[in-house]
């Protein structure tokens, strides 16, 4: 809620000091095809930091937020665009660079929509209403009387009108109304929010034109690549360089400075080859000679250590939530199903690599990189410039559009490599990382085990529920001592769980930590989901009922579920409780859905199987339905649903693409996604040992999306978590073969 | 110097004969349609036509395509030969298939061949020559049906296409233009 205040107080009311007069917003603009439109377009009028119009009607709308595929680019536009009362083929977008006067800017869980819907909102509806004063103004009557309506305020009584281009030098003079006394439209009068607009960046996509990180060229740019120490907290004793320096092309072999734990988001430090061009600086890497020091996590081993994280969740471990008493009751065995699940290491893997090209000059630095934190990453890099506080609008970030991040690119460690050579080497660099690097230096998903248990009652349903976890936290990367999620952490999918339940018992263990966790789309979500999911199926196949029924029967009543009454901090994803319930109403609802679209109680033959499973997560409701056959303990997924309500839907069609997409992450989760770890260094390399989902593995796929007119809710994660339980848990009822440890071809070839 | 025809232009590159065409297209003739996913040729990302062939060009060097017609994606065009409306551009703006957008080029460079290959592909005939591309967000249901819906407007276009061959280019109905590396012969003598 921080960013809203940002927004209405720093933001709107800092454009009230200054807007005195007409500003060309040019100026402000990062390298883009905007820029140069409107470099040559009529003089543009800039009613708040997001919203300018040029006096031949053209509205310039600034996304503040990154785009990485989730199509922000076009929501944040179309809801600013809704409130303004403006024609859509009348609006270009550019895209924010860092800056605090924008409010908050990080683009991660899920949260551009569903924690910032209505300050966005705000500041369409702010620039209408100056819009509608400005015409009130010359027609001298009341503001009431006049209202703007596709590009014009219209005058009601006479029905003359202006255009927005018109008004905009006399909007941009007048003091900008507080955001929270705006008026926003009633829901039902909505004609751009739920409906698909033409999406802004499809057809320089289509094109190849669309410019990545990876795409930046300067003149007397070098390229640079890293090889970076193969354990994390390594170092570099010492190394030999004269036959990389030997290669056409390079012009520089720089050491990175040697950095210590904890690691927060710092590169890792490593040696670098500077060239000419990628070629040159990939061959000089080849011919670098380095001798490491490996540190204290060269002993680490990730198979063994999944073991150990397995007998760890099957001793009692520190209290989360607690209500009655698990501990003092007697289990009946018949009754009574135990299960611990493990999910290893993994990536990210977007297919565009990290990249960040920088120039230093002085105290002065300009970068463009493909980042999720553009503010975050901007403080990093003053730090890493010694810059003051105030010294930080020296630095001027450019965000491009992102290849995919799925959480990877929300770390700086590439943006400050990028600084600390082009400092160094007193030239443009860009960073870029081949897909090895990407592979073996990456921020984690952590390795995980989850352990369930629980008593069938006589109802149908279950009590005596237990649930332990045990994973290295994220927060390690900034305290080399913590040990345990932080609560919001445990929030995802664990101290949340909904069940109407009378004896139960929440807990975490301490873990050690050894490579850098990070958080990849749905994060906990993605083993808290798997083993949540996994436990119902297991229960309904104890209590010989469909999983459909289990899950009805756990979740009981219709009521809000507030976890907090167990003692857990519940931070519910930084949404407010009472506007975001978890809701069971709304979840039966969604589990009944996704079981009769998919009809996963049909017969089937004997070797295939439906699964289904469901969860709550980033403020969403998703379901997910799986149909697979195995046939020569070869797994062949043949039909995937999922179902989702998500509130108030923005872009339809990109609720449906994250879902889709959702679906295939979740696949490559399940069926492939392993990072292994051998004497602390990642033994995989490229896709052909780090698979991801292909075209072959790709079922029929279906969305259903719930009508709704609860507030937003995330999308680019939701989707994920249950999608991995529904696929082993059809695996369970084709094969009756429970997977309990992903990835699934550990055991089946997928 | 290694010489070729890029998107019916003729190219002269000055670079070491070992260099992927990748680095060649990005850094020296800042190209950057194509991009770099992998540089082992496992993801398709960097996927270019050689003689209307689909190629990686992560990896292969410059001296294996010397005198060669390559066309990448901002050479892609209708049989009118209009840049960005080839039959798989147009299907993929109607099914809105990127999201971030950074395979697309390989991936319409891959079905573009495809469709030179095999106007009318099966199910399985897509599968088959497309599982070389990744698409880590997924888009892979839209690609698919992208591809179907832009062989069908080819195939009923078939004749109008046809008709439509300009003298210099030899197109080919599926909206790649295909370019003859013996027009850089041509025009090298005439200059």
């Amino acid at each position: 809620m921080n960013s809203i205040e940002n927004v209405s107080r720093r933001g709107f009311l800092k454009v009230a000091g200054i807007t005195s007069g007409t500003f060309v917003l040019g100026m402000n603009l990062p390298l883009s095809n905007a820029q140069a439109k409107l470099a040559t377009s009529a003089l543009n009028h800039e009613l708040n930091f997001f919203v300018s119009i040029a006096s031949d009607s053209m509205v310039t709308l600034v996304c503040h937020r990154s785009e990485m595929g989730q199509g922000i680019r076009t929501s944040v536009p179309q809801i600013i665009a809704e409130e303004l009362e403006a024609d859509w083929q009348k609006v270009s977008v550019v895209q924010a660079k860092a800056d605090s006067k924008y409010g908050s800017q990080g683009t991660a869980g899920s949260a551009s929509i569903r924690n910032h819907f209505t300050s966005i909102r705000q500041i369409g509806a702010v620039a209408r209403e100056m819009l509608e004063q400005a015409a009130a103004n010359i027609w001298q009557v009341e503001q009431a009387s006049v209202k703007a309506e596709k590009h014009f305020v219209i005058h009601t009584a006479t029905g003359e009108k202006i255009s927005f281009g018109e008004l905009a030098s006399h909007a941009a003079k007048l003091t900008p109304p507080e955001s929270k006394t705006v008026k926003l439209k009633n829901n039902a009068d909505f004609s751009l929010i739920g409906k698909d607009v033409k999406l802004v960046d499809l057809d320089n996509i289509v094109a190849g034109k669309a410019q990545y990180a990876q795409d930046i060229q300067l003149p007397d740019m070098l390229i640079a690549t890293i090889v970076r120490p193969p354990v994390v907290g390594g170092k570099v004793l010492s190394f030999d360089a004269s036959e990389a320096l030997k290669i056409k092309g390079v012009v520089d072999v720089i050491a990175l400075k040697p950095r210590s734990i904890p690691v927060t988001t710092n590169p890792l430090s490593g040696v670098a080859v500077l060239a000419n061009n990628t070629w040159a600086a990939l061959e000089g890497r080849k011919k670098l000679k380095i001798k490491w020091q490996h540190g204290d996590k060269a002993f680490h081993n990730s198979s063994e250590f999944s073991k150990k994280l397995a007998k760890q969740v099957n001793q009692q471990g520190e209290t989360v939530a607690k209500k009655g008493d698990v501990y003092n009751h007697q289990y009946n065995n018949k009754n009574t199903v135990e299960a611990t699940y493990t999910v290893p290491y993994i990536n990210h893997s977007p297919m565009e690599t990290p990249a960040a090209t920088a120039i230093v000059n002085g105290k002065k630095c300009t970068i463009w990189a493909g980042t999720q934190n553009p503010q975050w990453a901007k403080g990093n890099v003053a730090r890493e410039l010694g810059l003051a506080k105030d010294e930080q609008d020296n630095i001027e970030l450019n965000v491009t559009l992102m290849g995919g991040a799925f959480g990877r690119k929300s770390k700086a460690d590439f943006i400050i490599e990028a600084v600390e050579l082009a400092k160094a080497s007193k030239r443009p660099v860009k960073v870029i990382w081949s897909r090895e690097d990407d592979i073996q230096h990456g921020f984690y998903h952590s390795i995980s085990a989850n352990y369930c248990k629980a008593e069938l009652t006589d109802n149908g349903s279950a009590d005596y529920w237990l649930s332990r976890n045990a994973y290295p936290p994220i927060g390690w990367l900034w305290n080399a001592e913590a040990k345990t999620p932080s609560d919001a952490q445990l929030a995802l999918g664990f101290g949340d769980i909904p069940f109407a339940l009378n004896n139960l018992s929440i807990e975490k263990h301490a873990v050690d930590s050894f490579v850098r966790p990070g958080w990849v789309r749905s994060v906990a979500c993605i083993n808290n989901g798997f083993a949540l999911g996994s436990f119902v199926d297991e229960l309904a196949v104890k209590a010989k009922v469909p999983t459909r029924q289990m899950w009805l029967n756990l979740l009981g009543d219709d009521r809000h579920v507030d976890p907090n009454e167990n003692g857990f901090k519940y931070s519910n994803y930084d949404l407010d409780l009472t506007a975001h319930p978890i809701d069971t109403k709304r979840m039966k609802s969604l589990i009944n859905l996704i079981s009769d679209k998919a009809k996963v109680e049909q017969k089937l033959p004997d070797n295939q199987g439906w699964g289904i499973s469901f969860l709550r997560s980033f403020g969403s409701f998703v379901a997910a339905a799986t149909k697979v056959e195995v046939v020569n303990n070869k797994v062949t997924v043949l039909e995937m649903h999922t179902a989702v309500d998500c509130g108030i839907v923005v872009t339809p069609d990109r609720v449906k693409a994250q879902m889709e997409g959702a679906m295939v992450f979740g696949l490559s989760i399940a069926l492939m996604g392993e990072i292994s770890v051998e004497e602390g260094k990642v033994q995989q390399s490229n896709f052909h040992d780090s698979p991801v989902t292909r075209m072959n593995q790709v079922p029929e796929m279906h969305v259903h999306i719930v009508e709704s007119d609860a507030p937003p809710g995330g999308i680019g994660e939701p989707g994920v978590p249950p999608v991995a339980p529904s696929i082993t848990n059809a695996i369970y009822h084709a094969s009756k073969t429970r997977i309990r440890d992903l990835p699934v071809n550990k055991v089946f070839s997928v | 110097m290694i010489k070729i025809i890029l998107n019916n232009k003729p190219v002269e590159l000055d670079v070491d004969p070992q260099m992927p065409l990748l680095y060649a297209l990005r850094d020296e003739l800042k190209l950057t349609g194509t991009k770099f996913g992998c540089g082992a040729g496992q993801c398709g990302a960097c996927t270019v036509h050689v003689n209307g062939v689909a190629m990686r060009s992560c990896i292969t060097p410059v001296s294996a395509i010397a005198e060669q017609a390559i066309t990448t994606i901002e050479g892609l065009a209708d049989n009118n030969g209009k840049l960005g409306d080839s039959a798989v551009q147009v299907a993929w703006r109607e099914f809105k298939v990127p999201q971030c957008g950074y395979c697309q080029s390989g991936q319409m460079m891959s079905a573009a061949a495809l469709l030179k290959a095999i106007p009318l592909p099966t199910d399985e005939q897509i599968i088959e020559h497309m599982q070389g591309n990744i698409c880590r967000c997924g888009t892979y249901k839209r690609i698919k049906a992208a591809i179907k819906s832009a062989a069908t407007r080819v195939s009923e276009n078939k004749s109008s296409a046809t008709a439509s061959l300009s003298t210099n280019t030899i197109n080919n109905p599926n909206g790649v233009e295909i370019f003859d590396a013996r027009q850089f012969a041509h025009k090298k003598q005439g200059a």
